[in-house]
């Protein structure tokens, strides 16, 4: 004990701490894992001017002739528009609008129009029918959602007028289909004649299957339709069950556009060019209040659907610009080089004053 | 005497030993952690979570939700969200409270042997109740705060670990008070007596009290009771036999329950960075929701009444014209992404677990990982500005040694470099010289350590302080060792012969007082002596009058020149009469209750003086591995370095050169700002500040170097030129700080809008630690108080450039991105809606369903972005050699308004995109609205997808699943969706997906998209690229990267460059681009333009 010495026992002191830590040491230490380490392996990509210029080009070759093609299949499309909404006013209610809403609110009015299409290239069947409507707003926030489909797709509920308000109950009893957008049902009829012969239209499937097969019963008939003080657009027969009503079904797929189209019917034989078609027609549907227009449309189709020359030209736009910028910065890269990853534009290299 | 102790009664309690009276007066010991219980959960939660401005504003959206008259969708879309994150938060909170619950339950169950009323029984600790006496055995946990009565030590000694407590894992010895001394065992079931102390705090270095024993025990004396006749609750009692002692705090009262408390949360400038986007985003809202409200309700009196198929009724109810508004309000309410907390939350203690992870960042030595206490302010050390940095154990590695000595005036040490191999120092040993004897007297016993016998016979030492383990290890080295401390006698073996010396007082060590002393009595002749030891100015101007001090003045200077730490040695012999009129003042002074440490250190004051001085000892402190390559690295990434020591001024400067801190002349230059009057400190100021404002545009390295007490009459008096000098100053050294100085200079700082992170290891930095943005605690010597505080704790100084620079950088950098991209996609669909409104009669229609808007902020956008917490623009490695980089962070480049005004503007340009394509692809008779609705959708999760990988730096594998199986996700959910009869989508996506023409749309929005950022990245990456650029491509092309020119210490001089990731670049408010340029009028426009905004 005497003996001992200040050296023996630092030496000691520090040989505990060590065994000690040993101890502690495997516990501690965080396991390895390349996802907690944050090493788990990864690609770097980065813009360089050979990438990015082969990209633009590829994206050029890919869509120039995407939108050719596109654009042809538009262009094929046949298309015969006829605005009537105006012409299907008798001459002395034109003008004014106050006329006009006579004209169309009367009862009494005869509201037959004669109009004649010409066919100007060959249209091969089907052809279809639309009625395209602008101005009217089918997307508002007070007609969209007025329906409701519980009601149309479970005779159940064929009570259920929730969601319907003010169209949903007259006379004290619910309506069937309730609301706004069945009460506003468009209808102007069409009769087509070619060559003072009736054109048969085939107003069969012109509406969703899925729609036809689950949305709209075959069990709900409608009811009490129609019947309120103010009579919005078409009425129903009450004969046949909603899934048999097609014009009702395509017209309460609402649009998001205030301009839109509607399937109307199919006319299922070939028209040849300069063909004249007599279109007879009932002007019944009121868009004078809010100056929305009305056309019939006859148009044939492409893969691509109907006319739209939209994406055609966006797409040799794209195309085309993409190009452009292709060879832009092709010249500029072959004009000005500028070597990547060069550490001297490091502003902290490249600072002047740097002594 | 009573009546001055009635007159505080208020402030205390009175704990009458082994008695019922006190039982219902306190709290039992039962322990409760607990937050919530099953009652009160729910509100207290809900209510909780409710004072945050977001969910209030989410709440209140989804309460109008449920009026169907403005409601443009189902309530369900915030509903569902909303409990889903309340829900998520709930559980994690009640999952905690269960956890707190079990382990309180664990602790108030366990069973511990009491004396009640004489007699001793096994009870639950949860039974214990203020004046019970709790008997411990070895190795048992103290279940509450006891006063220690008998232990099973004949001196009355015992050891206690107090880890659970401060975190110190030496022993520490604990004494029965004095007037409990010799006791037998078996009278203390019998002990009757009142213990008076303070009201319960949560200071568990103090314990003011008294004892006074009944009959017939002892006299009825006063016995004064400290820290060391305590033992605290969590703390264990070790190498006892046993211990008892009365209960005097219980349950939550207990030192350690009052210590508990919930820190209040720092917010980082990252999260007021995008509080104030929120904010100005929900401005933005409110503008975009009255001018459309406005528009609206016009459009509605001239256009919708003449639309008879909508109906409008002629006389609305009175709130008819709030309708459109607040259906705007709900349409818009999506702009501020409900998910950015819940993924913000996410990712942050991802970060928090990638610092816990680390390898790099574990100590060997001390085998500690590295850990994260505050998981939520990782961005910041990505902003850090000023680090305040302590000396001695976060510097140094705290591992003394001594060294040098000068004894006498004679210079022991200087040739070899180590005095114990001094053959002058080691003769005069053998020859007991009476003054070296005298010199490692002071050295062997003024202190308070513990030797204690290891099984082999030898000695180890429990020293407290490191400075106290080298001088007692020294002296045993030099022969004269202090083997063994029994009760007060001290046994010294000098040279083979036995002395033994009995401890009278001790005056202990403070902050202020600087020095301790002890009064001793040699025990064969009787002498008394006073043996002091302190810094040299706390002792120097206490020496007796006739002596020479000069010597020891010019060895204290030589010494800190060269980084020694320094003690001065003293002593003194008192009379006999001189110490008994002392020891009484002393005696009253301990057993105050009010004040106590002033007036011990006044009473203090009267013994020690005229003292004749012995010597000076010199200690070296060596820096830890890697210090001067980690501050060099640091400053060279522009962050400033203060160093905060209660060091001497040279040693500090010494040090401060070697770790690089400051730059040896011609290329540093040190202002020093001293003084001993008002009058010196404001002309050296003054001068200091000239000085600075001529240098700072020279690229020279100029610091300023104040002492406490000069930085005392500066904060007090010239606030305002000590802050500029502040500003300009990139490093600083302050010596001779207290504690409250540091956490001062760390609030002047922060007031000045610049991220600060303090750095330190001892108790006497915790207040710095805590008042800092970011406080890192070394895991050292001195104990683990300081990393508790800290927010984050590391084993080493040079983890710090790691925890910064990579850690923090990224962090930054990851949070910059997701934070920014939430609001991008939340702006995209909000956007869409907004055009969608032009072209529906302003009346607030929304364009996508229900399912799809949850499913959008919910599923289809969080994933990619949340697996970006992976991404790296740079390898660690590039970072490391190019610190530099790190001022992008720094100065938030990344995100700012205007990297968000880019985001915001991208949301803008692809809603457009978006937008027209879908209605011009989709028009006449395909525009359907459900069709027309997932065509626009689809496009966004398109773009989304792309942006993302724009955005992306380096994928790896999680990343790219995340990102296209998102994709695939979505079209995934939405097929089913289609197949499910009821739903509104029923069959839309199979149409859709068997149309060419929805396939040419996506396309189209995707190359239209993602063409012009594409194109505009390539161009600035090329032709104006920012330093991330320069290095990505640089580490893309493997070039050996090489930094050109020297080390640049005004790295944030340039850069003026604006290169937001954006497709507009508006160069308005460049003051935000600017990264804290050294000089004031940019540095304090960086802040007010941020205020500004």
């Amino acid at each position: 004990m005497i003996a001992m010495t200040g050296n023996g026992a630092s030496r000691l002191l520090v040989e505990s701490t060590d065994s000690a830590a040993t101890i502690r040491r495997n516990s501690k230490r965080p396991k390895y894992s390349r996802f907690t380490q944050q090493e788990l392996p990864a690609c770097k990509p980065i813009l360089t001017p050979k990438y990015v210029i082969m990209a633009f080009i590829i994206v050029s070759i890919i869509f120039i002739p995407i939108g050719l093609v596109t654009f042809f299949a538009s262009g094929d499309v046949v298309e015969i528009i006829d605005q009537y909404e105006t012409a299907c006013i008798p001459q002395p209610y034109r003008g004014s609008q106050n006329d006009e809403l006579n004209f169309i609110q009367s009862s009494t009015t005869n509201k037959t129009c004669q109009r004649t299409l010409t066919v100007p290239k060959n249209m091969t069947q089907p052809i279809y029918i639309y009625y395209q409507l602008s101005n009217f707003y089918q997307n508002h926030r007070r007609y969209v959602q007025d329906y409701n489909a519980a009601q149309l797709m479970d005779p159940n509920n064929v009570n259920d007028t929730t969601g319907c308000s003010p169209e949903d109950i007259a006379n004290g009893s619910p309506i069937v289909p309730c609301g706004l957008i069945a009460w506003s049902l468009f209808n102007d009829t069409y009769n087509f004649t070619l060559n003072n012969q009736q054109l048969p239209v085939n107003k069969q499937n012109i509406s969703w299957k899925s729609d036809r097969d689950t949305k709209f019963s075959s069990k709900v008939y409608p009811r009490n339709f129609q019947n309120g003080t103010l009579i919005g657009g078409a009425t129903l027969d009450t004969s046949k069950s909603l899934s048999e009503q097609e014009d009702l079904i395509v017209w309460m797929r609402t649009a998001a556009l205030p301009t839109f189209r509607k399937l109307y019917g199919k006319i299922e034989v070939d028209l040849q060019a300069n063909d004249t078609i007599q279109v007879t027609l009932q002007n019944n549907y009121n868009i004078y209040s809010f100056s929305g227009e009305k056309k019939i449309v006859l148009s044939t189709t492409s893969w691509l659907g109907g006319k739209n020359n939209f994406l055609g030209i966006a797409y040799l736009t794209v195309g085309g610009l993409c190009f452009f910028l292709a060879m832009v910065f092709t010249v500029i890269y072959l004009f000005k080089p500028r070597r990547l990853g060069d550490p001297s534009y490091l502003s902290w290299n490249s600072n002047p004053g740097g002594h | 005497m009573s009546g001055s102790l009635d007159s505080r009664s208020t402030m205390k309690r009175y704990v009458y030993i082994n008695d019922d009276l006190s039982k219902d007066l306190y709290c039992d010991n039962h322990i409760s952690n607990r937050k919530y219980n099953v009652l009160n959960f729910l509100p207290k939660n809900l209510w909780e979570q409710f004072r945050r401005f977001m969910n209030i504003y989410f709440l209140l959206i989804a309460c109008l939700e449920l009026w169907s008259l403005i409601t443009p969708v189902s309530p369900a879309t915030t509903w569902g969200p909303l409990i889903l994150i309340f829900a998520v938060s709930a559980t994690k909170e009640a999952w905690d409270d269960y956890n707190r619950y079990l382990l309180d339950k664990q602790a108030n169950e366990k069973e511990v042997w009491v004396v009640k009323q004489g007699v001793k029984k096994l009870i639950q600790a949860q039974d214990i109740h203020v004046g019970d006496i709790v008997w411990l055995h070895e190795n048992d946990e103290v279940p509450c705060d006891l006063v220690l009565l008998g232990t099973s030590d004949i001196q009355g000694v015992c050891y206690v670990e107090t880890a659970a407590l401060d975190g110190e894992t030496d022993l520490k010895t604990r004494v029965i008070p004095s007037a409990c001394a010799g006791i037998a065992s078996e009278m203390l079931h019998k002990i009757k007596g009142v213990i008076e102390c303070p009201n319960p705090d949560n200071d568990i270095r103090r314990f003011d009290a008294n004892l006074r024993l009944f009959p017939p025990f002892t006299d009825n004396d006063l016995c004064p009771l400290t820290i060391n006749n305590t033992m605290l609750q969590s703390c264990y009692l070790r190498n006892t036999g046993w211990a008892c002692g009365a209960a005097v705090y219980t349950g939550n009262e207990t030192k350690l329950g009052m210590s508990r408390g919930v820190p209040e949360p720092k917010l980082t400038a990252v999260d007021a960075m995008i509080d104030k986007l929120t904010q100005a985003i929900f401005l933005f809202q409110i503008v975009v929701v009255v001018v459309l409200g406005t528009a609206g309700n016009v459009w509605k009196e001239i256009e919708a009444r003449k639309q008879w198929y909508v109906l409008y009724p002629n006389e609305g109810p009175w709130y008819e014209l709030l309708v459109i508004p607040l259906r705007f309000e709900l349409l818009c309410s999506i702009m501020i992404p409900i998910s950015l907390k819940v993924s913000l939350d996410i990712v942050k203690s991802l970060y928090a677990n990638f610092i816990d992870w680390d390898q790099e960042m574990y100590d060997h030595e001390t085998s500690t990982p590295s850990h994260a206490t505050n998981t939520a302010i990782s961005e910041d050390l990505g902003q850090v500005d000023y680090i305040l940095t302590d000396k001695t154990g976060t510097l140094t590695e705290n591992k003394m040694i001594f060294r040098r000595c000068c004894i006498n005036g004679i210079f022991y040490g200087n040739e070899s470099g180590d005095a114990l191999k001094d053959p002058l120092l080691i003769n005069a040993v053998a020859t007991n010289s009476p003054d070296v004897i005298l010199f490692l007297m002071v050295m062997a016993i003024c202190n308070t350590v513990i030797p204690t016998k290891s099984k082999n016979g030898s000695i180890i030492y429990k020293a407290q302080s490191q400075d106290e383990d080298a001088l007692v290890r020294a002296a045993a080295h030099l022969h004269l060792a202090f083997v063994n401390k029994s009760g007060n006698i001290l046994e010294i073996n000098l040279n083979g012969a036995v002395l033994l010396y009995e401890i009278l007082e001790t005056l202990e060590f403070t902050y202020e007082r600087k020095r301790m002393s002890v009064v001793v009595k040699n025990c064969q002749t009787g002498k008394i002596i006073l043996l002091s030891k302190g810094a040299d100015e706390a002792i120097l101007p206490l020496a007796c009058s006739g002596q020479q001090i000069g010597a020891f003045v010019e060895a204290v200077e030589q010494y800190s020149q060269l980084g020694l730490r320094t003690l001065c040695l003293a002593w003194r012999e008192l009379k006999e009469d001189e110490y008994q009129e002392w020891s009484s003042l002393f005696k009253e002074a301990k057993t105050t209750l009010v004040d106590r440490e002033r007036r011990l250190a006044e009473v203090c004051q009267r013994l020690e003086n005229n003292l004749e001085i012995l010597g000076i000892t010199a200690i070296e402190d060596r820096l830890q591995d890697g210090v001067p390559e980690t501050i060099e690295t640091l400053r060279k990434a522009g962050i400033n370095f203060w160093m905060l020591t209660g060091d001497k001024q040279n040693t500090a400067m010494q040090i401060a050169v070697l770790c690089h801190f400051i730059s040896p002349e011609p290329k540093g230059q040190l202002l020093l700002i001293n003084g001993q009057t008002e009058d010196e400190v404001s002309s050296s100021l003054k001068k200091a500040l000239l000085t600075m404002r001529i240098t700072t545009s020279e690229p020279k390295d100029v610091a300023f170097v104040v002492d406490g007490w000069a930085l005392e009459i500066v904060l007090n008096n010239y606030r305002e030129a000590f802050t500029e000098l502040a500003i300009l100053s990139r490093t600083a050294i302050c010596c001779r700080v207290t504690p409250s100085q540091k956490a001062q200079l760390v609030k002047l700082l922060k007031s000045l809008d610049y991220r600060i992170l303090a750095i330190g290891d001892g108790g006497n930095d915790v207040k710095m630690i805590q008042q800092a943005d970011i406080g890192v605690g070394i895991s050292g010597r001195e104990g683990l108080q300081a990393a508790r505080a800290a927010d984050y704790s590391i084993g080493k100084f040079r983890f710090l450039k790691r925890l910064i620079l990579v850690h923090g950088r990224y962090s930054y950098n990851r949070t910059a991105f997701l934070s920014q991209y939430s609001f991008y996609k939340s702006l995209l669909i909000c956007f869409i809606q907004i055009f969608f409104s032009f072209i529906s009669g302003i009346s607030g229609t929304s364009l996508f369903n229900s399912v799809s808007l949850m499913a959008y902020n919910v599923f289809y956008t969080s994933f990619p972005v949340l697996v970006s917490v992976l991404d790296k623009d740079l390898s660690e490695r590039t970072v490391m050699q190019h610190p530099e980089i790190f001022s992008y962070c720094q100065a938030g480049r990344l995100l700012n308004p205007i990297t968000f005004a880019g985001w915001f503007g991208r949301s803008l340009f692809h809603a457009l995109v978006v937008f027209l394509i879908t209605i011009h692809a989709y028009a006449y008779e395909k525009s359907e609205m459900e069709e027309l609705s997932m065509v626009a959708l689809s496009g966004c999760i398109w773009l989304q997808a792309f942006v993302v990988t724009m955005e992306t730096n380096s994928f790896t594998v999680p990343q790219h699943l995340a990102i296209w199986g998102n994709l695939a996700a979505f079209y995934v959910i939405n097929f089913i969706f289609s197949a499910l009869p009821t739903s509104e989508m029923y069959m839309i996506m199979f149409q859709l997906c068997r149309q060419p023409s929805y396939w040419i749309a996506i396309f189209m929005t995707v190359a239209v998209g993602i063409g012009p950022v594409l194109a505009l990245k390539y161009f600035r990456c090329t032709y104006r690229p920012t330093a991330i650029d320069i290095l990505q491509q640089a580490e893309h092309m493997g070039r050996r990267i090489l930094s050109l020119g020297n080390v640049n210490p005004h790295p944030r001089s340039l850069d003026e460059e604006v290169a937001p990731l954006a497709i507009t670049q508006p160069k308005n408010c460049s003051p935000v681009y600017e990264p804290l340029l050294s000089d004031s009028p940019t540095a304090t426009s960086r802040s007010i333009c941020n205020n500004s905004i």
